[in-house]
């Protein structure tokens, strides 16, 4: 539970960990049913519709003007998006 | 300007304005008068627009919908503030069709619900009684046209929610076919399975705006263009449709009685209409489908929300430590329950030495799915069932066991993973609550569920104004 | 007992397509910060994928280059991982269905050709720039903060990777700068390492000789020029064999190289194994490329540089085959006719030293020139051949009156005519300088004529004093 939360990127709070730890597993629980099916012969979905090939040509549209590719940052300087460090 | 926002159609207000009798000013103002007086209480809207620029009528939008400049939090704390600098596809096709925005709708956060209890903005009640939910996910989208809020809105169906709040709240929702209106500028969730759905009064406006925003769009490949035009159904009878009946999705356990009889009314109506009725059957659609959904659901949202981290928009929680912290702490604080939890089942489902039990069969389960409903198909037009194993349930009552909520998905999912449209019509009352019955169609049957929809629709003769408020 | 290193290469490089692989932002360096951004390549909320058709294209064609077999069927997936410069927080890139596998590079030797094989090259998106401030100069250890800039998130990026076939620090060298050649002569890269748009990752392992094992590999990042990247894999090799030889254990180690600062010691890290839970991209569809492409794609595909080095190594020997072709003058060279030495040796020196393009000369001209080289004094051959790729260059000019003035040539002749007769220099050294005249008019005899008499007159002299 702990690692996948860290995967995840999740701090959760001891009683969060308690409290998920039991609703997630009678949801894992429920959900291993698929298992029980034996489908070798079944191809998997990987899209509803059969398209391949959308692409676009290598052609510029504009892009965004500099204010707004920043407007929601919670934290700038000058042009950059400033976060803490790594 | 008197309206009765509860019975006017959406064609019907566009007829206003084509005649003249009313501008789209005059409209979109009425609209707030009436979420003025009676929005406290639903709590259908997270926040509305006063300008009406447009030439048509409004419209109301679920809150994952991008609209630039407009707040767009998809119901949730982590994206509070969050102003868009892009508009979704479907809000410039409606901008472009003169339709106004009247605001945004509550939803479940992340668009994760079935009632609409969590968002992080308080839930909406169901006009037909404000005990009880509307349905989720896109239950302010449901309350807001029930409610006479709004002439018709858009919301989004993931595993049942357009669908099932409509059938909550006694109004028409259409999940288009997988691939026909595009998905830009939708906050994501589930990307194989999202699709944006009218939310409506009758079938025949659910036709009119599935034409507006349905069709192929550059900016997402995942869409097509629609092979025939869209069709305003006309037909009131059903001759020559042929109706199937599968037995395990009209008898799952958990189908109330009150539910199964008005369910059953309209398997009625549909014989008397002309149209061939017959039992057929999807042996583990429905039994598997829940589970299949939740695992590739969750999987794919676990990847999904994984751009929720602080960094470029929305909310930021820092301590003195680094960048990881960081992430930790927005997510943490941002993200209410019920997308932790599907984050932690998708990233589960997903991590090494899972992913073939887990995404990997249920990627098979679906393809199973599929199967079965196109057999199904070869000798049926359109499916039935109830949409909602149950009327509206009350506030609270299944939110401390989050399987008990997962169940009210249990017959709009199956069809939802074959990619599958789904027209949710109301069919009548049990305790005063309306019923949905669900219509299942082949791939771009549309034309064919708007159809089969209206005629149902004209003979039931269904009340569109919530009881108590008449 | 002996050891042979056992060397493999990961290689990134930026396709130069106009717009990114899944927007259409304009690709540049050095513009304002987050000036070349959308809501695509910025992550935001409902924004979707839409790939660009040249960097398929181009991936494709590197494939045919590097004899790969291209995919029926290949997919995206995502690679999820958290980092400040990865806005999805999943990169778009390509796991078990890549778009080109099973290929290989010949690295020509003088011994016969090593072949080393190609895994795989896939198609992916590039990363943001983070900048750490506050910290010492640029590197992570200490920074306070970390600014962003958007404007290459996004850009395409070729991942190519070997397999562990090679088997000395030269030979990667080597491999690396044909690699860029093939690349170069393609015209989707600049692949240029000083500029970022070529990246390498090397992985070292040692096993003694002759045997087939794999042992614990060293990885090492941020190398920043081939001769560099050699230079640290032959320290690393050296540095395992010392531990083995010493009887430990080499661990599994991750180097990161300071770019500014050769000598520094590198950094190690033990870097975890990540779990980047990979699953096929949901938002692009599945890419099965048309045959009539790949076939058009092929035809447009050069000569290899391999292929030249081996041909022309026949007629001449394999250094001046490979230095020919690796400083792109291979195909001026086989199309100037001639004496193939002296052709080889004059657009290795002298007409390498003009810098001029190989690509504007017009090979007949020059054929003409080097031809009569040796009856053409030095610095009028040389403003000849600076000359060379001029418009409408032509030889003419420089021809001359087809005297023989190299005195290379006629200093052998001078000096027999003056050993014939003998007499005759004593009478000159004795003061009968108008013998000279005499000697000239034998040397003119020997030459038919065709000596400069300027060149032979000082030469005369010189012997003659």
């Amino acid at each position: 539970m702990l690692h996948v939360a860290k995967l995840a990127r999740l701090e959760l709070t001891d009683e969060e960990v308690e409290r998920f730890t039991e609703q997630l597993s009678a949801i894992l629980e429920a959900v291993a049913k698929v298992s029980e099916l034996d489908l070798a012969a079944v191809e998997p979905t990987a899209h509803p519709l059969d398209l391949v090939n959308v692409w676009a040509p290598d052609e510029p549209r504009p892009s965004l003007p500099v204010d707004d590719a920043l407007a929601n940052a919670p934290e700038r300087e000058a042009g950059f998006f400033k976060v803490p460090p790594a | 300007m008197s309206l009765d926002t509860f019975r006017l159609t959406a064609e019907d207000a566009i007829g206003l304005v084509e005649r003249g009798e009313a501008s789209a000013a005059e409209l979109h103002g009425a609209y707030l008068e009436a979420i003025g007086e009676r929005d406290d209480e639903l709590h259908a809207y997270l926040r509305t627009v006063d300008e009406a620029d447009g030439t048509s009528i409004p419209i109301a939008f679920k809150d994952l919908i991008s609209t630039r400049g407009v707040e767009t939090t998809a119901g949730s704390k982590i994206l509070a503030g969050y102003v868009p600098i892009y508009d979704a596809t479907v809000a410039t096709r409606c901008r472009e069709a003169g339709l106004t925005l009247l605001g945004k709708t509550n939803m479940d956060e992340f668009a994760m619900g079935s009632s609409t209890e969590n968002s992080a903005y308080g839930p909406t009640r169901n006009p037909w009684d404000p005990d009880r939910v509307p349905g989720g996910s896109s239950g302010g989208s449901a309350a807001a046209v029930a409610g006479g809020l709004a002439p018709w809105a858009l919301g989004s169906d993931t595993g049942g929610s357009v669908k099932q709040p409509a059938s909550l709240c006694g109004i028409v929702g259409l999940r288009p076919t997988y691939g026909t209106v595009s998905r830009y500028g939708i906050v994501a969730f589930a990307s194989s399975l999202d699709q944006i759905g009218p939310m409506t009064k009758t079938v025949r406006d659910c036709a009119l705006l599935y034409r507006i925003v349905a069709g192929r769009d550059r900016c997402d490949t995942t869409t097509v263009e629609l092979p025939q035009p869209v069709e305003i159904p006309e037909r009131e009878d059903l001759k020559g449709v042929r109706v199937g009946v599968p037995a395990e999705l009209n008898e799952v356990e958990g189908i109330a009685p009150g539910v199964k009889a008005q369910v059953d009314r309209a398997i009625e109506l549909c014989r008397e209409l002309g149209a061939e009725v017959g039992e057929t059957s999807l042996p583990r659609s429905v039994d598997y489908g829940l589970a299949c959904y939740y695992l590739i659901a969750p999987s794919e949202a676990s990847s999904n929300l994984a751009r929720y981290d602080g960094v470029r928009y929305g909310l930021r929680v820092t301590g003195d430590d680094g960048v990881r912290a960081m992430y930790d702490r927005t997510r943490d604080a941002g993200f209410g329950d019920e997308p932790k939890r599907r984050i932690m089942l998708g990233t589960y489902a997903l991590s090494s030495g899972y992913y073939e039990a887990y995404y990997g069969q249920a990627q098979r389960v679906r393809t199973l799915i599929a199967q079965e409903h196109a057999a199904a198909f070869e000798d049926f037009d359109v499916l039935v069932s109830p949409t909602s194993p149950t009327v509206a349930f009350e506030l609270g009552e299944k939110t401390a066991n989050p399987l008990a909520m997962y169940l009210s998905d249990v017959l709009t999912i199956p069809s939802n993973m074959a990619g599958l449209p789904g027209l949710s019509i109301p069919c009548g009352l049990s305790d005063g609550l309306p019923v949905g019955f669900q219509l299942i169609g082949p791939q771009f049957s549309e034309n064919l569920l708007f159809h089969v929809g209206h005629a149902l629709e004209r003979a039931i003769g269904f009340d569109l104004v919530p009881g108590r408020l008449a | 007992m002996n050891w042979e290193p056992v060397i493999g290469l990961e290689i990134h490089i930026h396709l130069k397509t106009r717009t990114k692989m899944f927007c259409r932002c304009e690709v540049a360096y050095f513009e304002p910060e987050n000036s070349l951004t959308c809501p695509v390549c910025l992550a935001h909320p409902g924004s979707l994928p839409v790939p660009n058709a040249k960097a398929i294209e181009w991936t494709i064609k590197l494939g045919l280059a590097l004899d790969c077999e291209i995919a029926e069927r290949a997919i995206f997936h995502r690679k999820n991982y958290f980092y400040p410069d990865n806005p999805k927080g999943y990169q778009i890139s390509q796991y078990d269905e890549p778009l080109c596998r099973n290929g290989r590079l010949a690295v020509p030797g003088p011994d016969g050709d090593a072949e080393i094989g190609i895994v795989r090259a896939h198609l992916e998106e590039d990363a943001a720039k983070n900048v750490h401030v506050g910290g010492v100069e640029g590197r992570i250890g200490g920074a306070t903060a970390t600014l962003v800039d958007f404007n290459r998130a996004g850009a395409p990026l070729v991942e190519i990777v070997t397999q562990p076939d090679l088997r000395s620090a030269d030979q990667a060298r080597r491999f690396l700068q044909l690699l860029r050649q093939t690349i170069v002569e393609l015209g989707i890269s600049d692949a240029e390492m000083e500029k970022g748009s070529l990246r390498v990752d090397v992985n070292v392992s040692v096993r003694p000789e002759g045997s087939s094992e794999l042992r614990t590999r060293t990885e090492m990042k941020n190398l920043n020029s081939f001769g560099f990247a050699a230079r640290a894999i032959a320290r690393e090799v050296e540095r395992q064999i010392a531990v083995y030889e010493a009887g430990g254990e080499v661990e599994q180690e991750t180097l990161h190289f300071d770019p500014g600062a050769e000598s520094a010691p590198p950094l190690r890290s033990k870097e975890e194994a990540q779990d980047y839970r990979y699953f096929p991209e949901p938002d692009l569809v599945p890419v099965e490329p048309p045959r009539e492409l790949v076939e058009r794609l092929r035809a447009e595909v050069p000569e290899s540089p391999a292929t030249r080095i081996r041909r022309i190594a026949a007629e001449l020997d394999h250094a001046t085959a490979e230095e020919l072709v690796t400083s792109g003058r291979d195909r001026l060279y086989e199309r100037v006719s001639g004496d193939r030495r002296g052709v080889a040796n004059v657009l290795m020196n002298q007409f390498a030293a003009t810098g001029v393009d190989p690509n504007a000369v017009d090979p007949e001209e020059l054929g003409k020139l080097i031809e009569a080289r040796s009856r053409i004094p030095r610095d009028k051959f040389t403003e000849a051949l600076a000359a060379s790729g001029d418009a409408g260059f032509s030889a003419e000019p420089y021809l001359g009156d087809g005297l023989v003035a190299d005195t290379g040539e006629l200093e052998p002749i001078v000096e027999k005519i003056l050993a014939a007769n003998p007499g005759q220099v004593e009478a000159y050294r004795g003061g009968k300088e108008g013998l000279l005249g005499f000697f000239v008019g034998q040397v003119m005899k020997e030459t038919q004529g065709k000596a400069d008499p300027k060149v032979v007159n000082e030469l005369l002299r010189q012997k003659l004093s």
